[in-house]
């Protein structure tokens, strides 16, 4: 009765499915860094990083550009290079003796490592959240205070008194603490005790805000809380976040760096690296396959 | 990144799903195949007992749509599928829309074909422009399935070109049809039939184009919707 049934269903239609190159082969042919480095107003400028810890390379060769009003998230399995990259970027990297960072890197032009700078004032500049949360132990307005006391931001008791409001409202902690500045920090939950840290940072004007997994040790509605205000942080400040988590790159960033083996694989728009990634080690770490 | 490696998960159990959806859009492209082919035959060899078989045999085509759909709705929100995992989605979604809709047009041949058994009537002078553009869109739905299968751009943008003849028989067969209908209005009920069963085959070419434009999607990740075929010739060929 039906005429060529049999033969529709029994062609064979085997899809073309040859051996994945070795992911190693696809590292070795790795040249440079697919997609575009540089930022359309950028914030921070590396080129041709390398790090080294003692004889030991962590990082080879990255050029990445940190761009204003944007999140910027860096991708890629651990031991990639990525947090290196971050702590290079506010010389967190100097308290360790055997670091050595060669390669330039600027903020607003100025040269990162030169003889003039000073990384303590550095760190003012661009600040730093770090994956748990490490209030000092002091109370909730001590801790805020820290960093403009220090800084000498202050000229009186008033005027500090301004700046904690003000950056615990910005990380958006203030109606919850409003009555109990004098609390210990440590007396707050995780996800509190995250955006205390976040208000610390804050309060001393950072022109960058770096975030190292600052939400790994949240449960989902406090991880939710800190992607929305990194977010409305992206106003005003340059953002780098390193993450575990793909969704978490894909939802708070627009654009994102895949790092492996401490190289830096693949730069683009998030939408793109999402859904059409250029590079097959980003298409396999991002889709979760063997590499 | 021309290839999906549907079995390099770290995830098993990811894998198999993927693998049992594409099988399953597979199955489907069959069995719509197998309708057409079916309404097809029904309408040329005026076979009335295969053409309500190929209308009563829709529901198939509709339930896997349904069920694959389903299974789709599974992995987005197990899985968060990302990238040539994410466009196989999309894909597939898409992809079974169409052929669902082919499959309503195969059940517009059956029904028709039983309602022109009725009709007295002869249609000797149509058979043989049936039967060509029938031909026609029965070897672009089959090809636009292969590319879809083998992930074959190059053969995606060569089928869905082939729709310009698709429309340039409808046209002419319409044509016909429609000096026929003014020399004989007696006969229009039969020969507005006769049109639906060549407008249904004329769609099921359309249907076909977009399946192939779906696999550039996959595999490229480029959408060349609404895009000239020079254009898209000059990037991927």
């Amino acid at each position: 009765m039906s005429i060529v049934a049999d033969d529709i269903l029994h062609r064979p239609r085997h899809l073309d499915m040859p051996l994945k190159d070795d992911a190693t082969d696809a590292f070795e042919r790795l040249t440079g860094t697919v997609g575009d480095v540089t930022a359309d107003d950028p914030k921070m400028r590396t080129a041709n990083v390398d790090v080294f810890y003692g004889a030991k390379q962590a990082i080879h060769d990255v050029s990445l550009d940190i761009g204003n009003n944007e999140v910027i998230a860096m991708i890629g399995p651990s031991g990639c290079g990525k947090s290196t990259f971050l702590r290079c970027l506010n010389r967190m990297n100097d308290t360790i003796p055997s670091c050595r960072v060669t390669g330039s890197m600027s903020l607003d032009g100025e040269d990162l490592y030169g003889a003039e700078l000073d990384p303590v004032l550095l760190r003012a500049r661009v600040g730093m959240v770090f994956q748990k949360p490490n209030p000092f132990a002091k109370s909730i307005y001590d801790n805020v205070a820290y960093g403009p006391r220090i800084h000498g931001l202050a000229s009186n008791r008033a005027e500090l008194d301004d700046i904690v409001v003000d950056s615990l409202k910005k990380a958006g902690l203030h109606d919850e603490v409003k009555d109990r500045f004098e609390a210990p920090g440590t007396s707050l939950s995780g996800g509190q005790q995250q955006r205390l840290c976040i208000a610390r940072t804050i309060a001393v004007s950072p022109e960058v805000i770096l975030m190292d997994e600052p939400c790994s040790a949240l449960d989902p509605i406090a991880t939710a809380r800190i992607e929305e205000l990194i977010d409305e942080l992206r106003q005003n400040y340059a953002i780098a976040i390193v993450t575990h988590s793909m969704q978490q790159a894909a939802r708070v960033s627009q654009r994102t760096a895949y790092f492996h083996l401490g190289k830096l694989v693949e730069v683009g728009d998030t939408n793109q690296v999402f859904t059409n990634p250029r590079h097959e080690l980003t298409e396999n770490y991002i889709t979760g396959r063997f590499g | 990144m021309d290839k999906l490696h549907l079995d390099q998960h770290i995830s098993h159990q990811f894998n198999l799903e993927l693998e049992e959806i594409r099988n399953k859009v597979l199955k489907m492209g069959g069995l719509v195949e197998q309708q057409v082919a079916n309404g097809l035959s029904a309408l040329l060899e005026a076979d009335g007992e295969l053409g309500a078989l190929v209308a009563q045999n829709d529901f198939e085509v509709n339930a896997l749509e349904v069920e694959i759909d389903e299974e789709c709705t599974h992995v987005l929100a197990r899985r968060q599928p990302a990238a040539s995992d994410l466009r196989l989605i999309v894909t597939v979604i898409k992809v079974i829309t169409d052929l669902e809709r082919v499959g309503d047009e195969a059940e517009k041949l059956g029904r028709f074909s039983v309602d022109l058994l009725a009709s007295s009537e002869e249609m000797p002078g149509y058979r043989k422009d049936l039967r060509h553009l029938g031909e026609l869109v029965r070897s672009m739905l089959g090809d636009a399935l292969d590319a879809f299968a083998r992930l074959d751009v190059d053969a995606a943008i060569r089928t869905a070109a082939r729709d310009d003849d698709v429309n340039r028989e409808y046209e002419t067969l319409e044509r016909l049809l429609a000096t026929h209908l003014v020399e004989d209005p007696r006969q229009v009920s039969k020969l507005f039939k006769i049109t639906w069963c060549a407008r249904a085959l004329e769609r099921i070419g359309d249907h076909s184009v977009n399946i192939c434009e779906y696999v550039v999607y996959l595999v490229k990740g480029r959408d060349i919707r609404h895009t000239s075929f020079d254009k898209v010739r000059s990037e991927f060929l």
